[in-house]
């Protein structure tokens, strides 16, 4: 059954679960029973005045009877059994259950959205409290106060007699933790409450850049035109709190400008409109490298690339440098990546472009097309090695390819146990 | 029985408290604050047993612990670690090193004080030649 001729049904199935009479229903809508009839077996398409009047009398939202909405929960509940793991025998019945029982899908769809938020926040908790050295910190820092804390106050409590000396020197002691318990606990429950955009909540300086790209989207207009400096930029930024995060930022800002420079986003604009965003094409137009393409297209703006997309640039040895992130496409905030993202393959040999769909398991089931390529960073000469550095533009695509990798985020929070590539135990289990 | 303890912790207030309830109990406490140089201090002092600190300032207690029983004639000295990070993985790391007793702070005093005697005596056990005048423990 058609999506566009199940306004009826939904009109009809609605009337039904209230009780209401068809002939009721019509004449509180102000129309005929007769036609009321025609529309419920979905023989007249409605909409406007007659719809709302119909969804207010039913008690709905009139996008609860339309096609938008059920286009959104069909897609939903796609999601859903495709997140189930196990396969749907009633999958191409799908928009007649979200036709006849809009409340019921509208549950399984919901709790299925609430269930990704939730994966997403045990991924990010784990990460934070196995990796977090600011936490790790503040941790200790509570417990070695607690600990000095309850020593002393047990020695005054449970010792007898004790000298005078000895008496004023523990209390004096106890004084001061107390007051550094105080600080300490107050310390680590502001840096778990606040916000991912709090300055005080970050630790280290890659949160800070991020932080403050992410403010800015990722674009800087005036940059592009030439009219801004970075350090200027750096300097007036709230985000850039260490020496160390002002210093990166203005690292990746100055590769910001020199690639825009070399793609300016006018002309960007247009060819992308022309010819659509394949990167060895406009390599070719801009008598540039392939590397300078990637790294702009992932921080274009998504109205001009015509889509989202995410950045992962990383050193020879795998660490992460900058990262853009993607919805669905999990970036571990600290510690090392997956080692099966095609970033990593590109480091593999330079120079050589890699195209790669994958998926990442453990999370909603999307898939993405990442295009990687490693280059030289700094050049090599006699004395030294070459120092390569990789890129990875992801982008994501509706369906899941056919020959998709199965790729992670990081060991710790990846739900593939048996994967050859694992580091370390995973705290998931296999089916979360 | 000899009693003799090297601390090695870098937290002076737990350090100041341990070291009055061992001296209490008869104890002659060395304390220490950094690992960088603590195998040094633990080789010199030849002590009955060592109170060893997982994160300090140098070498953490892993690799503290790791280079003692490196050295000929430590191998079982008894040392009870100490430390705020109580989850098994690191109860494991530590035993594999090679630290005879674990715990997690924050301690009680009887904890920290029954700890230390029956390793203590544990020791004398296996090492009578460690005995000394017979003192006996309070």
């Amino acid at each position: 059954m058609g999506r566009d001729t199940l306004t009826g049904s939904r009109i009809r199935d609605r009337r039904m679960i209230l009780g209401i009479r068809q002939a009721e229903l019509a004449r509180q809508a102000g129309i005929s029973a007769s036609y009321l009839n025609l529309i419920e077996h979905n023989r007249r398409r409605i909409g406007g005045k007659l719809l709302v009047d119909l969804a207010q009398v039913l008690g709905v939202e009139p996008s609860m009877l339309t096609e938008g909405a059920e286009a959104a929960l069909i897609a939903a509940l796609r999601e859903a059994a495709a997140d189930s793991g196990t396969p749907v025998a009633e999958l191409d019945r799908t928009d007649e259950f979200a036709g006849r029982f809009p409340g019921w899908a509208e549950v399984l769809a919901s709790n299925h959205q609430r269930i990704s938020r939730l994966e997403r926040t045990v991924e990010t908790l784990s990460d934070r409290l196995t990796h977090d050295p600011h936490l790790a910190a503040s941790l200790h820092e509570v417990l070695s106060t607690a600990a000095a804390i309850r020593s002393t106050a047990s020695i005054l409590a449970e010792t007898g007699e004790l000298e005078a000396e000895w008496r004023d020197r523990f209390h004096k002691n106890l004084n001061e933790d107390s007051l550094r318990l105080a600080e300490s606990s107050r310390a680590l429950v502001n840096f778990l409450d606040e916000s991912d955009t709090s300055a005080e909540r970050r630790g280290v300086p890659q949160e800070e850049v991020e932080a403050f790209f992410l403010a800015h989207g990722f674009h800087f207009p005036d940059l592009e035109s030439d009219q801004q400096t970075p350090q200027a930029l750096v300097a007036e930024a709230p985000q850039l709190v260490s020496d160390a995060a002002r210093l990166i930022a203005k690292s990746a800002l100055e590769q910001y400008q020199s690639d825009a420079r070399q793609m300016p986003l006018t002309e960007m604009a247009k060819e992308i409109t022309t010819y659509g965003p394949e990167p060895s094409a406009l390599a070719r137009r801009f008598h540039t490298s392939l590397p300078v393409v990637l790294r702009r297209l992932g921080v274009l703006p998504p109205d001009i690339l015509g889509q989202e997309a995410g950045l992962v640039i990383c050193d020879a040895s795998g660490s992460i440098l900058f990262r853009k992130p993607v919805t669905g496409f999990a970036l571990p905030r600290f510690g090392a990546s997956c080692p099966l993202w095609p970033v990593y393959t590109a480091l593999q040999r330079p120079d050589m472009p890699l195209r790669r769909n994958v998926v990442q398991q453990g999370r909603s089931v999307l898939g993405f097309e990442c295009l990687a390529v490693a280059w030289t960073h700094v050049a090599a000469s006699f004395d030294h090695d070459p120092q390569y550095h990789a890129v990875m533009l992801i982008l994501p695509r509706r369906e899941v390819s056919q020959d998709a990798q199965p790729v992670g985020a990081s060991c710790r929070i990846c739900p593939r146990q048996a994967c050859e590539a694992r580091r370390e135990p995973s705290i998931l289990k296999e089916e979360f | 029985m000899s009693r003799h303890v090297v601390l090695i912790e870098d937290e002076p207030n737990i350090a100041e408290a341990i070291r009055f309830l061992l001296t209490r109990d008869k104890w002659q406490v060395d304390v220490h604050g950094d690992g960088a140089d603590a195998v040094d201090v633990i080789r010199a002092a030849d002590p009955d047993l060592v109170i060893l600190d997982l994160m300090l300032p140098g070498k953490s207690g892993l690799e503290v612990i790791a280079e003692l029983r490196a050295v000929a004639g430590l191998q079982a000295l008894p040392v009870l670690m100490l430390t705020a990070r109580g989850q098994l993985k690191d109860r494991e790391m530590a035993e594999r090193a090679g630290v005879t007793r674990f715990m997690t702070k924050p301690f009680s005093n009887a904890e920290v004080l029954t700890a230390v005697r029956d390793l203590h005596a544990q020791a004398g056990q296996l090492d009578p030649a460690r005995a000394d005048s017979g003192q006996v423990p309070s």
